[in-house]
């Protein structure tokens, strides 16, 4: 056994021997679900531990209106869409997906980096190329970036369709509500890299609960909870850095200048969780020319919140196990999955199937 | 097989999922062998001696990669589908599927490679075609290879040999080949030296064979990786199968790569690595003559009990994989492409 495990191992004593009581913690982000069950955390954990498993999953909480809207957008023959791979297989109200509408004929393209999009759209001046830019903090200042790009080279053919939410806000939220049975939040350590800790300081005052960064690997998703623990079991509350190999206070301000430079925070409508203030950014002036408008592609009136059957909202809040929706695994599989939750890698209904949960 | 969108997607050629639904619900219907086994390449009687057919064809782009190109991945790859039934390429036909425009320099350096790959493997091209498609219908060039080989021992090399009880052997570090490719590959804009792990396995066989090893399957892993094949072998053998993930061999860059991107080691595609599964007893032996062609050769994991009930094997994995925590999960197989995650 190599060493990071045998310190594994020991970290998962040291929580057993510090835990005295019944406690829920929240992993914030799906790649810290995926990982938690994947390594087998969840089930050596003390059974008085409950992981509730938090709304970080980008693919999840796009609203479906913007889906609906990228899939209108892709069967534009006069459009190229762009977006990242994640996003192919996210069910829109209608059931289709961007993968299908590929095989049918319609040109989606993955992209791994959005500067990709700005060769799109200098390849093809005759053609609209749409960036369908989603995620948190973490992938928007490369969004923030083509948009700078895209004005300084005066290119009138790239749009965004930007689907951009905040990570701080829809913790507020969520630990807002009476319902909310979280104690303590194992923040996720990649948006910190971008912005720093001030944001998450703010939400433990607010909350008076412990938040804790924490990274990805078993051990650093083992020495997030032992932190949230030991907080815990004495009382306390504040912001501690468990994932300081990656996160400064700071953050990056570079990547921070961006986003304040082209978003603004405005609120939006997360996928099962409704309305979140201040929840996602939109583009500002000037950057606002390159925004795809709400509505525009679509054919006919989407009546996408009607058609959305799947509970994923309550997943996303903690208040239903992927394993208790009555379609899980049943109706709702990742092959023919009814909500983003069971599609996206990072989704906690995919975590729970792959690994049998 | 959900039909209700009625097209193909890439994904029913990925080798995960969506590929062995296609070939059980649309292929074998319409073609099922009359043994009922599925390998790599088929083993049948004809006077005087055993003898194996395989046909694979080659799309790749790029054409050229680092450790290879799609003229000696379709000769390496005909010939280790061969090796897979223990039998020794002799025979192989070539086409050519051309993309109109493509350089004719281009098409002479891949012949080249084929030539050369093909004098390596011992196999002599006999019969070709070459068809030219219109601009914009081809990725360039297309490749398919059909080969024959010789079976020259007496041992049945597939998955209904496989017991309970034998060991899981593989024949090197894992993931190479579709990391290299991806790498190779602009859109991703980062570059490593990672070369395709592409070569021949025939000798590695002959060598295992003359041992006197009991071979009770070989696989070599090509698309879809580890997941897949153990999959197939676990379903062909009715065996519930454990690996040990700490044991799985994986260089650095592949392990970073994936983790980078979110992809899963386990099934990006080889194409110079197989699975060994033979009985305990002869483990040490095998695994001797693995390792003389690649260090990282190692055991990693054993075959469980038979699974008695066809029907156990729709409901579960066959195949789990102990977490180096000691945590066994089901080893679940790609759904489709695998698809970088966003963060």
């Amino acid at each position: 056994m190599s060493k990071a495990n045998t310190t594994a191992s020991e970290l998962l004593h040291q929580i057993q021997a510090e835990c005295s009581r019944p406690w829920t913690l929240m992993e914030v982000c799906g790649g810290q679900t995926h990982a938690l069950l994947r390594h087998g955390i969840d089930q050596l954990l003390p059974e008085t531990i409950t992981l509730i498993h938090g709304p970080g999953c980008p693919v999840c909480v796009t609203a479906l209106d913007r889906i609906d809207q990228a899939l209108a957008l892709a069967q534009d023959p006069g459009v190229i869409l762009c977006t990242y791979g994640d996003m192919l297989r996210v069910p829109s109200s209608g059931g289709r997906d961007l993968l299908s509408l590929r095989a049918s004929g319609a040109d989606v393209r993955i992209v791994y980096a959005p500067l990709d999009v700005l060769r799109l759209a200098r390849q093809h001046p005759e053609r609209k190329v749409v960036f369908f830019a989603v995620g948190f903090e973490t992938t928007a200042p490369a969004t923030a970036l083509l948009a700078q790009q895209t004005l300084e080279a005066g290119l009138t053919n790239l749009l965004l369709l930007v689907a951009h939410v905040r990570v701080a806000p829809v913790l507020d939220q969520l630990l807002s509500d009476p319902a909310c049975a979280v104690q303590g939040v194992l923040a996720a350590g990649h948006v910190c890299t971008v912005l720093g800790d001030a944001e998450l300081k703010d939400l433990v005052q607010q909350h008076q609960r412990p938040v804790v960064i924490t990274g990805f690997t078993a051990e650093e998703l083992l020495q997030g909870i032992l932190h949230c623990v030991r907080q815990l079991e004495s009382g306390r509350h504040h912001l501690e850095n468990a994932y300081a190999s990656a996160v400064q206070s700071g953050g990056n301000p570079g990547a921070q200048r961006l986003l304040a430079q082209v978003f603004e925070p405005v609120d939006t409508s997360w996928r099962g969780l409704g309305l979140i203030r201040a929840g996602g950014y939109q583009l500002r002036p000037p950057f606002d020319r390159l925004a795809v408008q709400p509505g525009h592609g679509m054919s006919t009136n989407s009546d996408a919140t009607a058609s959305d059957a799947c509970p994923s909202g309550l997943v996303l809040q903690g208040l239903l196990r992927p394993s208790q929706c009555p379609s899980f695994g049943t109706r709702c599989t990742p092959d023919a999955p009814m909500g983003a939750p069971m599609v996206s890698s990072e989704g906690a209904c995919a975590a729970y199937y792959r690994y049998q949960r | 097989m959900t039909t209700a969108e009625g097209t193909i997607q890439l994904a029913h050629g990925g080798g995960g999922r969506l590929s062995q639904q296609l070939i059980q619900e649309l292929l074998l219907p319409a073609f099922g062998p009359a043994d009922g086994v599925l390998h790599d390449a088929a083993v049948f009687a004809s006077p005087g001696q055993q003898l194996a057919f395989t046909t694979d064809s080659y799309v790749v782009r790029p054409l050229f990669f680092p450790g290879g190109d799609i003229g000696r991945l379709a000769v390496i790859g005909s010939v280790n589908d061969l090796a897979m039934a223990g039998a020794q390429a002799i025979a192989m036909s070539l086409a050519l599927i051309v993309e109109e425009g493509l350089p004719l320099t281009t098409l002479q350096r891949v012949v080249s490679s084929i030539r050369a790959a093909a004098d390596q493997c011992g196999v002599k091209v006999i019969t070709g075609d070459t068809k030219v498609v219109e601009r914009g219908k081809g990725d360039g060039l297309f490749i398919n290879t059909s080969a024959i080989g010789v079976v020259e021992h007496g041992q049945m090399i597939h998955p209904p040999s496989v017991h309970p009880g034998d060991v899981v052997l593989v024949s090197g570090d894992l993931g190479r080949h579709g990391v290299a490719i991806l790498m190779a590959r602009e859109e991703l804009g980062f570059r490593c030296s990672l070369e395709s792990d592409l070569a021949p396995l025939h000798s590695t066989v002959q060598e295992l064979v003359g041992e006197g090893i009991a071979l009770h399957c070989l696989r070599d892993l090509t698309r879809g990786g580890l997941a897949s094949a153990i999959d197939e072998i676990a379903r062909g053998a009715r065996c519930a199968m454990e690996l040990e993930e700490t044991a799985i061999p994986l260089s650095e860059p592949v392990r970073s790569a994936c983790d980078l991107l979110g992809l899963d080691p386990l099934a990006m595609a080889n194409e110079g690595r197989m699975l060994v599964i033979c009985p305990q007893a002869d483990a040490d032996r095998a695994l001797a003559v693995l390792q003389r062609q690649h260090r990282d050769a190692c055991r990693i994991g054993s075959v469980q009990a038979a699974l008695a009930e066809a029907s156990e094997l729709d409901r579960r994995h066959p195949v789990s994989i102990r977490s180096s925590l000691g945590v066994l999960r089901p080893l679940d197989l790609q759904r489709g492409e695998q698809l970088p995650r966003i963060c």
